[in-house]
C-alpha cells in the first residue's frame, strides 16, 4: 500500500520534472537574473530604481508604450474582423475534403522567412510598389501615397501574419461546435442572425480570445515589423529595449523596459484568463 | 587594472550570468578547435572572400561571431570564458572601452604595416592608451550625405543646410545611429565634434528635429539602403561611400560628397584579445587583413565597402574610382573625428536621439 501509494504520487512528479527543468532553465533563473540587472545602476553596478523611474518620467520612453499598445490593439481587432469570416468559410462552406488543402493554402505564408515576409511588403508599399502603381494606373490618385515607412505599413504586416493564426484558432472551434446547437436554436425559432449571435459567437468566444491573446503576445513584443516596416518614425517598446544594448550595453535598463512588457502581456492574461483555461465546463 | 568591490547583486548577476555562458559559447563557436581562430566581427569581415585565402594560407578555420554595436559585441565576451576569443573589430573610438575591461593585448608596431595607413585614420587619442597600442584601424569612410545624382542638384549636396531645406522634404532618410548623425548636426550648426559638451545638446536637438521633420524614415544599415536604392528617397543623410559604392555597379547615379560644413569620419579597429590562445594565429590575422590583398578584399566586401585604412591597398583602378581613393587627401582633410562622449552624455545623446525618433 504504502510503496504504491508512493510511486503514484512520485509518478505526475517524474512526468513533469522535464518541464519544470525546462522552464526554471530557461524562464525562472533568466527572469530572475533580469529582475536584478532591472535593479543594478548601469554605471558602477549599485542597487537603484532609475531604471524604472526613467520610464515612468521620460515621455519618449512612455510614449514607446503606447505606441506599442495602439498598434497591438489596432492588430488585434483588424484581425478578428478578418480572421473569423475566413476561419467561418472555411468551416462552413468549403467541402470537407478541400478543407485540408485551403488550410494549408492559409499557412503558406507561415513557411516564408519573417524578415523576407516584411521586407516583401516594404516592397509591396514602396512609393514604386505595387499598391501605389496600381492606385496611380486607375487613376485613384496622381501622386504616390506614403505608405511605406509608416504605422500603416507595420499594422499591415502584422495583420498580414496574425490574420493567419486567428484563423486556426477559431476555425478549430468552429468544428468543436455540435451542429445540434444550432438545431436546437432553429427549433427554438432563431433565424441564422440571432443563431449566431445568441449561439455561435458565444461558443467560439474561447478560439477568439485564445488567438486574440495570442496574436497580443506576439504582436507587443515583435521588434522586426516595426523596425523594417515603421521606418522608425515612431518607437515601440521592443525597438526601445534594443536601442539600450546595441552601442552602450545598458542591460540594467533594457531589462526593467522588458520587465514593463512582461508585466503588461501579464495584465492581459489576467484580462483574458476565463478563456485560456485548458480545461472547460 | 583595479579591482573593485562588488555589491550582492552585481555578483548574483555574474553568477547568473556565468551559468549561461557555456551555452552561449557552444552556440557561438560551434565545433571550434584549439587550432582555430575565433573571431568576433562586423559583417563585412564574414565574407568567404576575405576568408578563405588567409584560412588556406595557414591551414586554420576562422569561425566567427557576428554583432552591431559595441555593447553588443562586449556583452558577448561578458558571458564567455577568457580565451574564447582571438581578435575583434571595434568602432576605433570604443577601443578605450575594451582596454577598461583587461580585455585587450597591446600590439607589436613593428609587426605592423602603421607607416603605410593613412595618417588621419590612425586614431591614436582612441587607440593608444596608457603609451600602448591596443587597436589598428583598418577600415574607415564617412557618415556624410548619400545621395541619387539623378534626382537631386549635385550643386546642393556641398552643404548641410539642404537637409533641412523644404526643397527635399519628404525625400530624406536618415541613418539611424545616434553619433555620427548627431556629429553631422554639430557640424551643420557650426560646432566641432570633439568638442560636444552638454551645453550643446539643446542646439543639437533642435538640428535633429529639423532633419527629422524633413525625412521619410530612420533606418538602419539595411532600410536605409533601400530606401535610396530604391527610390523611396533621394537623400541619405549619414550615408557615405558604404552606401553607394557597393550598389556602384547597378546604380551608378548613388553618389556621396563631402558637403563644405565637413563629413564624420568613422574608423574600425582590430583588436586582440589578451587571454588569447592563439596569439600568433591572431597577430597573422590582424597582419593578413592590413596587408595590401587583405585591405583590398576588406574595402569591397560583400557586405559592405569602405575605404582601407592602407594606402597600399592592391585595389583596382576602377575599385579606387568608386571609392574616390584619390580624393581622400581632401576629403580626410575636411572630416572630423567620431564624436567619442563620456559614458554619460553617451546617455543623454542617445535619449536625445530617442525624443527625436518619437517626434511627430
Amino acid at each position: 500500500m504504502s510503496v504504491s501509494g508512493s510511486n503514484s504520487r512520485a509518478l505526475p512528479w517524474a512526468l513533469v520534472t522535464p518541464a519544470l527543468a525546462w522552464t526554471c532553465a530557461f524562464f525562472v533563473l533568466p527572469f530572475i537574473a533580469m529582475g536584478f540587472s532591472s535593479l543594478t545602476a548601469h554605471e558602477g553596478g549599485g542597487f537603484t530604481i532609475a531604471n524604472y523611474s526613467q520610464f515612468f518620467t521620460d515621455p519618449s520612453y512612455w510614449r514607446a508604450m503606447v505606441n506599442s499598445l495602439e498598434v497591438t490593439g489596432t492588430v488585434t481587432v483588424i484581425s478578428i474582423l478578418l480572421a473569423y469570416p475566413f476561419a467561418w468559410i472555411l468551416a462552413e462552406m468549403v467541402p470537407e475534403r478541400w478543407q485540408r488543402l485551403a488550410l494549408i493554402l492559409a499557412v503558406l505564408p507561415f513557411w516564408t522567412s519573417y524578415v523576407v515576409r516584411s521586407y516583401s511588403w516594404l516592397l509591396v508599399l514602396a512609393q514604386n510598389g505595387v499598391v501605389n502603381r496600381a492606385l496611380i494606373g486607375t487613376g485613384l490618385i496622381a501622386e504616390p501615397l506614403q505608405l511605406a515607412n509608416t504605422r500603416l505599413a507595420t499594422v499591415t504586416g502584422f495583420v498580414h501574419f496574425f490574420v493567419m493564426l486567428l484563423t486556426l484558432t477559431i476555425f478549430a472551434n468552429l468544428k468543436q461546435l455540435s451542429p445540434s446547437y444550432r438545431k436546437a436554436a432553429a427549433d427554438l425559432g432563431a433565424g441564422p442572425v440571432r443563431t449566431f449571435l445568441h449561439v455561435v459567437l458565444p461558443l467560439t468566444l474561447p478560439g477568439i480570445m485564445v488567438g486574440a491573446f495570442l496574436t497580443f503576445v506576439l504582436c507587443i513584443g515583435d521588434y522586426i515589423t516595426p523596425q523594417i516596416l515603421g521606418g522608425n518614425n515612431e518607437l515601440v517598446m521592443p525597438q526601445l529595449v534594443m536601442m539600450q544594448i546595441g552601442r552602450r550595453g545598458d542591460f540594467p535598463l533594457a531589462s526593467a523596459l522588458s520587465i514593463i512588457l512582461m508585466a503588461v502581456v501579464t495584465i492581459a492574461y489576467l484580462a483574458c484568463a476565463r478563456w485560456l483555461k485548458i480545461e472547460r465546463a | 587594472m583595479t579591482t573593485t568591490a562588488r555589491n550582492p547583486l552585481s555578483n548574483l548577476k555574474s553568477h547568473l550570468s556565468a551559468a549561461c555562458a557555456g551555452a552561449a559559447l557552444l552556440m557561438a563557436a560551434g565545433s571550434a578547435q584549439a587550432a582555430d581562430l575565433n573571431a568576433l566581427i562586423w559583417c563585412d569581415h564574414s565574407d568567404p572572400a576575405l576568408l578563405e585565402p588567409f584560412e588556406k594560407a595557414n591551414d586554420v578555420k576562422v569561425n566567427v561571431k557576428e554583432f552591431e554595436g559595441t555593447g553588443a559585441g562586449l556583452a558577448i565576451v561578458d558571458q564567455s570564458q577568457p580565451g574564447d576569443w582571438d581578435v575583434m573589430v571595434i568602432d576605433s573610438i570604443d577601443v578605450p572601452r575594451g582596454v577598461e575591461k583587461g580585455l585587450f593585448e597591446p600590439l607589436p608596431e613593428d609587426k605592423l604595416p602603421f607607416a603605410d595607413l593613412f595618417p588621419e585614420v590612425k586614431m591614436d587619442k582612441s587607440t593608444i592608451v596608457d603609451g600602448k597600442r591596443y587597436g589598428i584601424t583598418e577600415k574607415f569612410g564617412y557618415n556624410t550625405i548619400g545621395f541619387n545624382k539623378t534626382k537631386v542638384d549635385p550643386a546642393d549636396m556641398q552643404s548641410l543646410t539642404s537637409l533641412t531645406s523644404d526643397k527635399y522634404k519628404g525625400k530624406v532618410a536618415i541613418y539611424d545611429y545616434y553619433l555620427p548623425v548627431i556629429g553631422m548636426a554639430a557640424l551643420a550648426i557650426g560646432k566641432k565634434t570633439a568638442d560636444l559638451t552638454e551645453a550643446d545638446l539643446p542646439a543639437l536637438k533642435a538640428e535633429l528635429l529639423k532633419m527629422k521633420a524633413n525625412a521619410k524614415l530612420v533606418g538602419e544599415v539595411t532600410a536605409s539602403q533601400t530606401a535610396l536604392a530604391t527610390g523611396e528617397v533621394d537623400i541619405l543623410v549619414g550615408g557615405g561611400e558604404w552606401v553607394t559604392a557597393g550598389l556602384a555597379k547597378e546604380n551608378p547615379a548613388l553618389d556621396f560628397s563631402i558637403p563644405k560644413e565637413g563629413a564624420v569620419l568613422w574608423s574600425q579597429s582590430l583588436a586582440m584579445f589578451k587571454d588569447s590562445k592563439n596569439k600568433d594565429m591572431a597577430l597573422k590575422f590582424i597582419q593578413y587583413i592590413l596587408s595590401p590583398e587583405g585591405q583590398a578584399r576588406l574595402a569591397t566586401s560583400s557586405c559592405y565597402w569602405g575605404m582601407p585604412a592602407n594606402t597600399k591597398a592592391a585595389l583596382t583602378d576602377e575599385q579606387k574610382k568608386i571609392l574616390r581613393f584619390d580624393e581622400q587627401p581632401g576629403f580626410l582633410a575636411r572630416a572630423q573625428a567620431y564624436p567619442a562622449p563620456n559614458a554619460d552624455l553617451d546617455k543623454k545623446m542617445q535619449d536625445m536621439w530617442t525624443e527625436m525618433l518619437q517626434a511627430q
